[in-house]
């Protein structure tokens, strides 16, 4: 966590930075078997993505402490290429900055791996507060969140009901523990994973999608490039490549595009080899039980059914 | 992550708040006796707080053969930091092989918090456990007597078996009401370990100011016939049937989340993954849709009765009987069947 910890003037703290770990996930709703790989791990690209839901109410989450108290709203997220997508709805939101952290080494990451990898991204920033999602879709593990709490050596809260208040560096946060709730106070730096009971996330706003629609990572230009100049020479694409990314960056439409060599990820914690649980077999839902009995709407059919039900004594 | 260890131990954390166990861990230590007897090593609970000694009475009753008990101040109520810190002491300490969580609130933030820092592989939200082998894909070494850590996945469209060959201990989370509660045996004996806390103030960053806790009104657990609505009903009002349809059969009336969170039927009678898990002898669904949220807390129970007017809709793979119909309709000739009293006297008759 950064050094100078948050903003004072005089002695007392005003402003915060958060930063927001946000996910691209396969619409789950809507996933069908030519989703998956031979290695039962996901073929994400063959599914229409979504921003995780309850990373949407932890970035307004975010989104509301900076208009209560001031400071800034980082959001990072760890995924393909694509996930940019997500880092433009959260630029559209009102996100100060946004960093896509892809790297073909990270993929097949387990949640260790994950929380090591955007570990080493929050480190490299200057974070108060951290937010995540209390859980993402896809995985539905609900791991990452309190793992990379563990691996900044930052407290955790999870299930965030709502950040009642910042005092001075002291958070009180209400947190839903299934049967109730509970207020607990806690001093900054923290991680939080905040549920969709939190908030309402806010929708775009149109000004800054009309901006922030041109925002691009490295990645994303590159392949513009190479799709407008197909004859040209690498030497040539590269140098159109970075002119234009210039221009983005002056105009602050430039995504930022880090890897596991900015962050300075150990490899062997990354990845498949990073990642202590592996797949040992995928099966579609075996969804019938075997014995299936369709029952006439009827009174005759109702009748018969009940009569079955009180011969074999499952009811009366 | 600790050595690999086939002596290691099977651990249940007894999940217990203010001297009450949940029936979590409770529920996890039948399963922990059947994965030990194969492995034929003990089973152990690991019980943390303050002035709950008494607890390792019913845990043992239940099937522990060794209880790890922490008693310290600085316990008596759960945050991450001083839980994760004594566990993982205790695990480097004893290298059990596997350790198994409930996915309560509690569970499901102190399991990753530990996986983390033992640097070992976690699966959560399990629905069945097994011991068994494991070929690796690419160098085709194999890998026996591993605990297959089996879940739905991806939105629940495919069941996963997930394994940790290499990063032990091999931890799992397991939901409420998923595992059956063995009967427990007052005559079994077991061994209390007491184990130092080694805590200190600073150990403790989340000061916990107030907590209120809700007794939940219902039951649905215990219920042997329950009568639940989805959206398809419609509306509150309109829920009104389902409760008399629950009189007549002396059943629970429960809702899937859709239902809640539109209002119709308040948050205790959920029934589903973020609701309650149940396994009632009759489960009358009307007008639910049975996303697989909802079917992961209702698929175990005994029968089956499905209404809905949509025939492709995911409850009727796993309904017993299947009623393509209006619940508006259905649910009237149902109660009139059952309160018709001709069928019966003529059933009681035989």
């Amino acid at each position: 966590m950064g050094p100078q910890g948050p903003l004072r003037l005089g002695a007392i703290t005003v402003a915060y930075n958060c930063v927001v770990c946000v996910k691209q996930v396969p619409d789950t709703a809507r996933v069908t078997g030519e989703a998956m790989k031979e290695d039962g791990t996901v073929n994400r690209s063959a599914l229409p993505a979504v921003f995780n839901p309850e990373d949407l109410n932890a970035l307004e989450e975010a989104l509301a402490i900076r208009e209560r108290y001031g400071g800034t709203v980082t959001v990072v997220t760890m995924g393909l290429p694509a996930a940019c997508e997500v880092l433009r709805e959260s630029l559209f939101r009102g996100a100060d900055r946004v960093i896509l952290l892809t790297d073909r080494r990270a993929a097949a990451s387990d949640t260790l791996a994950t929380s090591y990898i955007l570990s080493c991204l929050v480190r490299k920033l200057d974070a108060d507060i951290v937010l995540c999602g209390r859980q993402a879709i896809d995985g539905d593990t609900a791991q990452v969140g309190p793992q990379l709490a563990e691996k900044l050596s930052v407290p955790l809260v999870t299930y965030l009901e709502e950040m009642t208040a910042i005092d001075d560096g002291v958070a009180t946060i209400r947190r839903n523990v299934g049967n109730g709730f509970e207020i607990v106070r806690c001093a900054l730096p923290l991680l939080v994973t905040v549920m969709d009971a939190a908030n309402t996330p806010r929708p775009p706003g149109a000004r800054k999608m009309m901006k922030q629609k041109k925002a691009r990572s490295q990645t994303e230009v590159a392949k513009a490039v190479a799709g407008e100049m197909p004859d040209a020479s690498e030497e040539d694409r590269a140098a159109e490549t970075k002119t234009r990314c210039d221009t983005l960056a002056e105009k602050g439409l430039l995504i930022e595009q880090w890897d596991l060599d900015t962050v300075e990820a150990d490899l062997a914690w990354c990845g498949r080899d990073g990642s202590p649980t592996k797949v040992n077999r995928i099966q579609s839902i075996i969804l019938t039980g075997g014995e299936y009995h369709e029952v006439e709407p009827t009174d005759e059919g109702v009748a018969a059914l009940v009569t079955e039900l009180i011969e074999d004594h499952t009811i009366g | 992550m600790i050595d690999v260890n086939r002596q290691g131990e099977v651990w249940v954390f007894a999940e217990q708040e203010d001297g009450v166990l949940s029936d979590v861990p409770l529920e996890l230590l039948g399963k922990a006796r059947e994965l030990a007897d194969k492995l034929s090593v003990p089973v152990a609970c690991l019980l943390l707080g303050a002035g709950a000694a008494a607890l390792s009475e019913p845990l043992i009753a239940h099937g522990a053969d060794k209880v790890y008990h922490v008693d310290d101040p600085r316990l008596g109520h759960y945050q991450a930091t001083p839980y994760r810190k004594v566990i993982c002491r205790l695990i480097e300490k004893h290298t059990p092989q596997i350790v198994l969580y409930g996915a309560t609130p509690i569970g499901r933030d102190l399991a990753p918090t530990v996986a983390s820092a033992t640097r070992c592989g976690l699966t959560a939200d399990c629905t069945d456990l097994q011991i068994g082998d494991h070929t690796e894909p690419n160098s085709d070494q194999k890998h026996e007597n591993l605990l297959l850590q089996i879940r739905p996945a991806f939105g629940g469209n495919i069941i996963a078996t997930i394994v940790n060959f290499d990063r032990w201990p091999q931890m799992a989370t397991v939901r409420e009401g998923v595992m059956q509660m063995p009967a427990p045996d007052k005559a079994r004996s077991g061994q209390v370990v007491t184990c130092q806390a080694d805590l200190a103030d600073d150990d403790l960053p989340l000061d916990i100011v107030e907590t209120h806790r809700q007794e939940r009104k219902v039951n649905l657990k215990a219920a042997r016939i329950i009568v639940a609505g989805g959206a398809g009903v419609g509306s509150r009002e309109n829920f009104k049937q389902l409760w008399d349809l629950s009189h007549c059969l002396g059943a629970a009336v429960a809702g899937s989340r859709a239902a809640v969170d539109l209002g119709f039927i308040d948050h205790d009678h959920q029934v589903g993954q973020t609701g309650t898990t149940v396994r009632p002898a009759l489960y009358i669904a009307c007008g639910i849709s049975g996303a697989v949220q909802h079917r992961a807390g209702m698929a175990e129970s005994g029968k089956i009765v499905a209404i809905n007017t949509d025939r492709s809709a995911p409850i009727f793979s796993v309904a017993h009987y299947g009623i393509v119909g209006d619940l508006n309709d259905v649910v009237p000739r149902l109660i009139k069947a059952i309160r018709g009293g001709a069928n019966i006297e003529q059933a009681a008759q035989r």
